[in-house]
């Protein structure tokens, strides 16, 4: 091109054009490069805590030595029991909302409360999770309590992805469907949902790894500081009980306790922040594969 | 058999159409029942919602005289915010335009991975990041005294918004159609031109939408911001002031509030104003989105 661009006014117009996509250049490894250093500032500080035993162990003298086996549980036990919840209701909203919903002002006032519900902070979650669950429902401070107050806020994610893999079904599929007089849930549990499940399955692994970074809606609800359990056992908790929980941990450790050594807190936020990467990764190689098979 | 077919179809159904509406009935429920608990304040005298909204006396726990006004940590959340959408908003249309028009199909899938990975960073773990790493470079890098200030909040909060300002913005570019640049082209304008007098003019719509789900999340932000601004009930005055914030300030209290107490309501009142403010930017925000697309 710079061939044929001999006139002044068009080199001047082609250096606009350099500056302007360094400039946005520029602008995005402003975003970009704090994730790196943060990350590598992290491992850089956890180093000294992390090895095997720091998974499976429980925290001893009062949190300042030890690892993190009962929050990790913990976290397991509030991801799936909120994903339970909120799996099957939001793959159904999805539907409802793709499938069934005509453009009436009861589902346009849906598809806003779909979006607002997505933007309630997440500390009013909180307080929803304490009025409604531990206090008008009776369930006390306990892990059903914290779930479903997690299940509830991660919800939206799982409307939102599924919708859009719904509506990537083509519409002939349905009609070549109700053509041979299929009727619509027929349909839709033949045809449209198994085409489907690849982007609802990504949104699922989406919700799992915003339900285990959450910290305030299980604060008040039914997250504790500090609960022994014993070591071994596969099923340490039970439902009604309290648990504790990695994001949890992590605010008690570089808040609420003085003296900790800096690499056990790093190490915690190592733990968390791969455990979300890892699902994360898992959505996306999905993602990837189904994109590759849908280009065949 | 026919006839139980039929009766299951009935019931699936009505189980779809429930599912369908229980967003909107859980959005009701989060205000119907976070106003239940605030609703004792309207029959209490020592309780005025003038005091409430703009005194910055804050002292729920005294023995001899009980002020609740939350007028600073209004300041607080709305300074905190805003200091980070003036880093945000620019960063966040800037990188969206580089990742729309300029960047090469190869490396944009990578970099748009990496963005997803730093939307996915539990607030928790930036409340962290603020702690040990952030303030520690206010310090080092300015006059302040304390790192975990206003400033210190900001820069947290204007990276967590930040993915979903450039996601949302970059959606907003693409919906533009390639008409517009293959027209701008060939009139032999610049992709810098282009950019600035065709795609940002078309797109404005979804691009405010995007900075206002940015803004609505940054308001609504608790961790980060309850561990790294500092705890000073009072109006921040410049940049290095800590500050608390609405979000953190029901955080840090609910805990030590017996419940049915008027602390324990107040603070359920916060959650009403909090809910409602963010509410309003959303709505907003969903209004433009749906007008933008049916022209």
């Amino acid at each position: 091109m710079s061939r044929f661009a001999a006139t002044p006014q068009t080199r001047t117009k082609l250096r606009q054009e350099s500056a302007a996509a360094g400039l946005f250049l520029a602008m995005l490894l402003c975003l970009l490069l704090p994730l790196f250093a943060m990350i590598a500032d992290l491992l850089w500080q956890a180093a000294p805590a992390l090895n095997w035993q720091f998974l499976i162990s429980s925290p001893t003298h009062g949190m300042r030595q030890g690892g993190v086996w009962p929050a990790l549980v913990g976290t397991l036990y509030l991801v799936t029991l909120s994903l339970a919840v909120a799996a099957p209701m939001g793959v159904l909203a999805a539907v409802y909302l793709t499938e069934y919903a005509r453009d009436t002002w009861y589902n346009r006032a849906i598809n806003m409360a779909v979006l607002n519900l997505a933007g309630v902070p997440s500390i009013v979650h909180a307080l929803f999770g304490l009025g409604a669950f531990v206090y008008a429902a009776q369930f006390g401070f306990s892990i059903l309590s914290a779930s479903l107050t997690l299940a509830i806020m991660t919800m939206p994610v799982i409307i939102a992805s599924s919708r859009q893999a719904l509506l990537s079904v083509p519409h002939s599929f349905r009609e070549a469907c109700w053509n041979l007089g299929a009727s619509r849930w027929q349909t839709i549990r033949a045809i449209v949902l198994p085409n489907a499940v690849g982007g609802i399955l990504t949104g699922i692994i989406l919700q799992v790894s915003r339900a285990a970074g959450e910290t305030a809606p299980i604060m008040f609800t039914g997250a504790v500081f500090y609960k022994a359990i014993a070591p071994g056992t596969l099923l340490p908790y039970s439902l009604d009980e309290q648990c504790m929980a990695l994001s949890m941990h992590l605010y008690t450790l570089s808040t609420q306790t003085p003296g900790v050594d800096p690499s056990i807190p790093n190490a915690t936020a190592v733990v968390l922040l791969a455990l979300v990467f890892l699902v994360n990764a898992a959505a996306i190689v999905l993602r990837t594969l189904i994109r590759a098979r849908g280009r065949r | 058999m026919r006839r139980w077919h039929q009766l299951s179809e009935v019931a699936i159904e009505a189980l779809i159409r429930l599912c369908g509406f229980s967003a909107t009935i859980f959005v009701l429920g989060i205000f119907v029942f976070v106003c239940r608990e605030a609703w004792p304040l309207w029959h209490n005298d020592a309780f005025h919602l003038s005091e409430f909204l703009f005194s910055i006396q804050w002292y729920p726990t005294s023995a001899v005289s009980k002020h609740y006004g939350v007028l600073a940590m209004i300041a607080g959340t709305f300074s905190v915010t805003l200091l980070a959408m003036t880093m945000a908003v620019p960063l966040g249309l800037g990188a969206a335009i580089y990742l729309g028009e300029f960047c090469p199909s190869r490396p944009r899938e990578i970099l748009k991975v990496l963005v997803e990975m730093l939307a996915a960073i539990p607030s928790v773990v930036w409340g962290f990041a603020g702690l040990t790493i952030t303030s520690r470079l206010i310090v080092r890098y300015t006059s302040a005294d304390v790192g975990v200030n206003l400033l210190n909040g900001a820069l947290l909060l204007a990276l967590m918004s930040l993915p979903i300002i450039v996601s949302l913005a970059e959606d907003a570019l693409r919906a533009v159609p390639d008409e517009y640049r293959e027209a701008a082209l060939a009139l032999g304008a610049t992709r810098w031109q282009l950019t600035w007098r065709v795609l940002l003019p078309a797109a404005r719509h979804g691009l405010v939408a995007a900075v206002l789900l940015g803004f609505g999340r940054a308001i609504g932000e608790t961790m980060a911001v309850l561990m790294a601004t500092g705890h000073a009930i009072h109006l921040p005055t410049s940049v290095f002031d800590p500050v608390r914030t609405l979000t953190a300030n029901i955080a840090a209290e609910l805990g030590e509030a017996p419940a049915r107490t008027t602390h324990y309501q107040v603070l359920f009142l916060t959650g009403v104003l909090l809910f409602l403010v963010t509410f309003a930017v959303n709505l907003t925000a969903g209004l433009i989105i749906r007008r933008e697309r049916r022209p």
